[in-house]
């Protein structure tokens, strides 16, 4: 079963040969999560490589280990858990306890891929599928967030990170509530510079919308992530909420809803992973849309601060049935029935 | 058949229902209660031994009856049947632990719809002499009550950091609130039938590789 | 070995007998049922008696007994006999015979399904001296913290009704009216401040007309059991 260097082409004909492998594509984006790291780090210290690390060791050991007994192999080469580990680490809050971010990079790779037949197979999000098995499993530890302690406190460890496996932390961290938990308990609104560059409380990689903008450029370049995907989610999402601003002056403006909470960040990185969202330019319109309209229906209406995880998630599982009515017709023939 | 022949038949269907057909791991049925009231060690052990309570007398009472009861009325009279066991059952358990009761709520009258229970009356108990319908019983009820405690068991562990109440882990253990919740529940059921499955497979292929290695000297 | 649903089917059974047969089965069910029920009631009664004095001991601290109270002819007096559909609150009495206060149940919509509390109410200072959750379905973990989490009930030793109860951010409460909430949980906590609102409203114009002192009547002395179970 060992067919090294063959590759699946998810597109429908003509087809065409190029160097794009899945190592390739992964170390792009790789590659263009690396500013996010460094400004996690510049933000929250040390904190934020520790908990990246656990997450992704988390992902990288449970590939391994399940990898040994599988018919097709070893499959740590092409990056997936690794990258998996990474974008689960960067949706994770500074302080959550290093253990908890192991678990979830395990469940990341062991519910979210593995337990479907490995990569390619599974429908959801493997990310996402660990941060919604976090946010479920340990809701407090999962909602706490620290205010970025800026370059003074790079050294700096937030003590709740250190908690003993299957312990809650000990000490009382001081915690701060991020953009959307501000506009939607407190109708206090964070000034646009500080969401730019990444001055607020929130998740490892969310807080900087310039620099997942310069991550998303280069995977757009590089045509490593469906341009449209991203596109529609943003477009959908500010035409969206400007219609809930026009409506309500207490919803956020367009440009605010965009830049807070991991709306960017998700529909960047998350929403426009190859395996779990739809192959036909069409398809990723609709995918795309239906995205940004979910995040911003549940951000208003539902009972979560931020929606865009479970936006992804769902739109994902419908993906299959995307594909399907969005099926290129054959030159001359009618129709596909459904 | 001899009575040693008989023992070792009843033998036979009573060990069949733990593990070769068991009712949840292998029949996957009953599964409405058995992700419901699993989120504790001791609800499950309530629930699985109330449901073998009721499937043990319900199958002793058809067995004995098979003979007496009409074959167009035959469905009619298990429900009956059942339905008067389970009621029995649930005032028993209200007047002896009314705290667990409140746990388990409207799961217990909710046995009367347990698939399994019916599913061996009509495939079992109706054709087979008191016995043998006993043993089955008790096999497939066993099962029942193995799966749901083992459940049980596991997420009250992650959910609670407990088992029967007893804490494990200290005063600091950060509870799995997800394993306590409905998603949980198929969590944990599907990671168990993922593993039973997985050495059911290596036993198998074990036995086949067994037979083509004695059928075939030259391997 | 004969098939007995073939061996069956050779032999139609006659209309009468399936009627007769499933009258029977009927009946007996009917019965075994009925001799359950009376033989499990006292049991069960018994218990629901006992948790119910065992949660106004725990909601109303320093009583030594307790008595039923319900409407009658406009006004809130001792009632012994259970009305149908009359909705009764409990008077507890402390160790001289005079009244302290009165433990009311109370229900309201929580985050899953309804919650039915029973809070410890003293109609002179106007004030909830405890509350006891006694039925809810609020998610394990989070919003079961309303009574587990003994940091949440310690909000409710002495709270001020008046003007009304306020639920506030965890750790920011300040007056004797106000709250804590628990993080994570914070519609569960407002449905607990909601439901005693309503409680509170229901009863505090009765109980404001009723003339508070002696117990004056025989008492209900608890049972040293059902105080040592509480404990435990």
């Amino acid at each position: 079963m060992k067919s090294k260097g063959a590759r699946l082409i998810l597109q429908p004909a003509p087809l065409l040969r190029s160097g794009l492998t899945t190592p390739a594509a992964m170390r792009d984006v790789v590659y263009a999560l690396v500013p996010l790291v460094i400004g996690a780090s510049w933000w929250f210290g040390l904190s934020a490589l520790l908990v990246l690390l656990a997450a992704t060791a988390g992902a990288v050991i449970t590939e391994w280990i399940f990898s040994l007994g599988a018919a097709r192999g070893q499959s740590l080469q092409d990056l997936s858990a690794t990258l998996t580990g990474m974008l689960l680490g960067l949706t994770l809050p500074p302080g959550l306890p290093l253990w908890m971010a192991f678990v979830g990079g395990a469940a990341s790779i062991g519910l979210g891929k593995l337990i479907w037949g490995g990569l390619g197979q599974n429908p959801f999000n493997p990310a996402l599928v660990g941060r919604a098995f976090l946010l479920g499993a340990f809701p407090t530890a999962m909602t706490t967030w620290q205010a970025p302690s800026g370059p003074a406190g790079f050294l700096g460890i937030i003590p709740s990170n250190l908690a003993l496996p299957l312990q809650q932390p000990t000490v009382d961290a001081l915690s701060s509530a991020t953009p959307l938990g501000l506009m939607k308990f407190q109708n206090q609104e964070t000034p646009l510079p500080d969401l730019m560059l990444g001055h607020t409380a929130g998740c490892l990689g969310e807080t900087s919308g310039l620099l997942i903008l310069l991550g998303g450029v280069y995977l757009a370049l590089r045509r490593s992530i469906d341009w449209r995907i991203t596109v529609a989610v943003l477009f959908s999402a500010s035409v969206f909420s400007g219609l809930l601003h026009l409506f309500d002056a207490d919803n956020p403006q367009p440009i605010v809803a965009l830049f807070s909470g991991g709306l960017l960040f998700g529909a960047i990185f998350m929403a426009t992973d190859p395996v779990t969202s739809p192959v036909t330019p069409r398809g990723a319109w609709i995918f795309g849309i239906g995205i940004g309209v979910l995040a911003i229906l549940i951000r208003t209406f539902g009972g979560y601060p931020e929606g865009i995880m479970y936006a992804i998630l769902l739109m994902n599982a419908t993906t299959p049935l995307i594909e399907r009515v969005t099926q290129p017709r054959p030159f001359g023939r009618g129709r596909p029935t459904l | 058949m001899s009575r040693d022949g008989q023992n070792r038949r009843a033998y036979q269907e009573l060990v069949k229902g733990l593990w070769r057909e068991n009712p949840v791991f292998v029949q996957v049925l009953g599964m409405c209660p058995m992700l419901a009231v699993s989120n504790s060690a001791i609800n499950a052990l309530t629930m699985g031994l109330a449901t073998f309570t009721v499937l043990l007398s319900s199958s002793l009472m058809v067995s004995s009856l098979r003979n007496l009861i009409p074959r167009q009325v035959r469905i009619s009279c298990y429900i009956i049947v059942i339905a008067t066991f389970v009621t029995v059952i649930d005032f028993v358990l209200l007047a002896l632990v009314p705290d667990v009761h409140k746990e388990l709520g409207a799961f217990i009258p909710l046995i009367v719809a347990n698939c399994m229970i019916l599913g061996r009356q009509e495939a079992f108990a109706a054709k087979h002499p008191v016995g043998l319908a006993a043993a089955d019983a008790a096999g497939m009820g066993g099962g029942f009550a193995l799966a749901l405690f083992g459940l049980g068991g596991f997420r009250e562990v992650l959910g609670s950091g407990s088992l029967f109440g007893v804490s494990l882990f200290g005063a600091h253990f950060e509870p799995w609130v997800i394993m306590l919740l409905p998603p949980g529940g198929f969590i944990s059921l599907g990671l168990l039938l993922l593993v039973l499955n997985w050495v059911r497979s290596r036993r198998t292929q074990r036995s086949e590789d067994l037979v083509t290695a004695q059928g075939n000297p030259s391997r | 070995m004969k098939d007995p649903i073939i061996e069956s089917r050779r032999y139609e059974a006659s209309p009468t007998r399936l009627v007769v047969t499933l009258g029977l089965a009927g009946l007996l069910s009917g019965l075994a049922i009925v001799s359950a029920y009376e033989w499990t009631r006292p049991r069960i009664e018994a218990n629901h008696a006992s948790a119910l004095r065992e949660a106004v001991f725990r909601v109303l601290p320093g009583i030594v007994g307790l008595q039923r109270w319900a409407q009658r002819g406009g006004e809130l007096r001792p009632a012994d006999e259970d009305r149908a559909g009359e909705r009764a609150i409990y008077a507890g009495c402390d160790d001289r015979d005079q009244l302290l206060g009165f433990a009311i149940p109370a229900e309201g919509a929580g985050f899953q399904d309804t919650i039915k509390l029973l809070f410890g109410y003293l109609p002179d200072q106007r004030s909830i001296v405890g509350v006891e959750v006694l039925e809810s379905r609020e998610t394990p973990g989070l919003g079961d913290r309303i009574y587990k989490d003994q940091a949440f009930l310690d909000n409710f030793r002495t709270l001020l009704v008046d003007p009304e109860i306020v639920l506030v951010k965890n750790g920011t409460k300040r007056a004797a009216h106000e709250v804590d909430s628990i993080t994570g949980a914070t519609i569960s906590s407002q449905a607990v401040v909601n439901i005693l609102n309503a409680g509170v409203q229901e009863w505090s114009r009765l109980l404001s007309a009723t003339r508070t002192g002696s117990c004056g009547q025989t008492l209900e002395q608890p049972s040293p059991s059902g105080r040592n179970a509480t404990s435990g």
